[in-house]
């Protein structure tokens, strides 16, 4: 007997001789269920993969909805946002344009009105115009000099004829000095000690002192005499000549701020102290209160007032105008160098 | 010299329009100066020295003096200043730099 090859099953013939036989093929038989395996894996591997498949798209999907709820909320955030700071945003921006816009129109209607009432006035210096034939400014101009003793009319109208007018302004500028004072003044402590505050603004001011400016310092030692004594001059003059105590007032005023900015506090303070201010203030507006309560009552009830009017042209003339003039050049004069003082450190 | 009001009342005009207009505050405070001073020459011309002497003294004067204090007080005088150190500053670490 012949030795059988040990791969003998396998070979071709008998593989051949085995299908004529009808026989099964055990090998086959083994492919098949190879096969089948596989082909059940391979099922149950798709059968997973799209499980897996469906899940991530059922997952993809959540996630999608969940990004375009966010997206949703977060639009919605934005818009309310928006609407919150509207004002801010847009409405800043609306309403400059709108404030342009009526400002503009505003301007150039005021423009055409003030235009339209210049066109119907009297030509300058024209004799046609209704003030000449007003009694008042006639009996101003014809009697002025003879009545009040003023050669400037003008001043004789506003401190004799219309003093309580005056008066009213003086008061105004008082008013507005006190309140300069209550807004801007830096006062002592309790104790008269200077506080922390008042400290701190006197250091702060020593940058307006002067560095020894020598061209401010030369120019203010000649230039300060002569404008005090024009404001003087301005004063003293106001019923002979154009000017008066307003003027000449402010013109004193600027000559002691020009001193203050030249020379500083310490050097000013020798003559003008808060006490100066107060005296002088006070006995001036108080002056010019009393003088006109009595001239007033004197000229209401047809009584000889008794205040020599002089001759008209000199300096001691005209009756009361002359002391109201000084008078009210005191108030205007330390109100602006009050102003100054105070603007710049709280306190004179 | 109707001429020269004409022109003085265009200058006072351009003034005006200035002052609104410009940006810098000091530069507006000293347009409004030349306001006043042509107002005052005005005046004059309209035969009110009173008034011409009270603007001089007020407009030109007072008021430009509180306006400058005030200015100094917010610190919008020293812009340029500042502007100026800072660019020194930078200067001054671009040289460090470079060293």
């Amino acid at each position: 007997m012949s030795r059988i090859r040990p791969d003998y099953e396998m070979t071709k013939w008998r593989r051949f001789q085995r299908f004529v036989n009808g026989e099964e093929l055990p090998e086959d038989e083994r492919k098949r269920q190879e096969f089948l395996h596989a082909a059940r894996e391979k099922s149950a591997r798709r059968e997973e993969e799209q499980a897996a498949f469906f899940l991530r798209q059922k997952e993809e999907r959540a996630s999608f909805r969940k990004y375009w709820k966010e997206q949703e909320r977060r639009e919605l955030e934005r818009a309310l946002k928006e609407r919150e700071n509207w004002a801010d945003t847009k409405g800043v921006k609306l309403f400059r344009r709108f404030y342009h816009a009526v400002s503009i129109i505003i301007c150039i209607s005021v423009i055409a009105v003030l235009l339209a009432v210049v066109a119907e006035l009297p030509a300058f210096g024209s004799g046609g115009t209704p003030a000449n034939g007003n009694e008042v400014a006639e009996r101003y101009i014809v009697k002025g000099q003879e009545e009040t003793g003023a050669v400037n009319i003008v001043t004789g109208m506003i401190l004799d004829y219309r003093a309580f007018d005056t008066l009213g302004e003086s008061h105004v500028l008082f008013i507005a000095a006190c309140t300069v004072l209550i807004l801007l003044r830096i006062d002592h402590g309790a104790d008269g000690r200077p506080t922390q505050a008042k400290l701190e603004a006197e250091e702060d001011d020593r940058q307006f002192e002067p560095k020894n400016d020598r061209i401010l310092q030369k120019t203010a030692f000649f230039l300060v005499p002569c404008i005090i004594i024009f404001g003087i001059y301005v004063i003293l003059n106001g019923h002979i000549s154009p000017g008066g105590g307003f003027s000449g007032g402010a013109i004193i005023g600027a000559g002691l701020i020009l001193h203050l900015n030249a020379f500083g506090f310490r050097k000013t303070e020798r003559f003008f102290t808060y006490r100066v201010f107060q005296t002088v203030t006070l006995c001036s507006l108080l002056f010019y209160s009393a003088a006109k309560c009595y001239s007033f009552y004197c000229g209401a009830n047809h009584l000889e007032s008794g205040i020599p009017l002089g001759t008209p042209g000199s300096i001691l003339s005209s009756g009361l105008i002359l002391p109201l003039n000084i008078c009210v050049g005191c108030v205007v004069a330390c109100t602006m160098y009050t102003f100054y003082a105070i603007f710049r450190k709280g306190g004179i | 010299m109707s001429g020269f009001k004409a022109i003085l009342l265009l200058i006072l005009i351009l003034c005006a329009l200035a002052t609104s207009i410009s940006r810098n505050l000091l530069t507006s405070v000293v347009i409004f100066m030349s306001y006043s001073l042509v107002m005052c020459i005005i005046w004059i011309l309209l035969e009110s020295p009173d008034l011409a002497i009270t603007e001089a003294a007020v407009g030109a004067g007072v008021t430009s003096v509180l306006f400058f204090v005030t200015l100094k007080k917010i610190h919008a005088m020293d812009q340029r200043k500042n502007a100026e150190e800072e660019e020194e500053e930078e200067r001054d670490e671009q040289d460090q730099a470079g060293l």
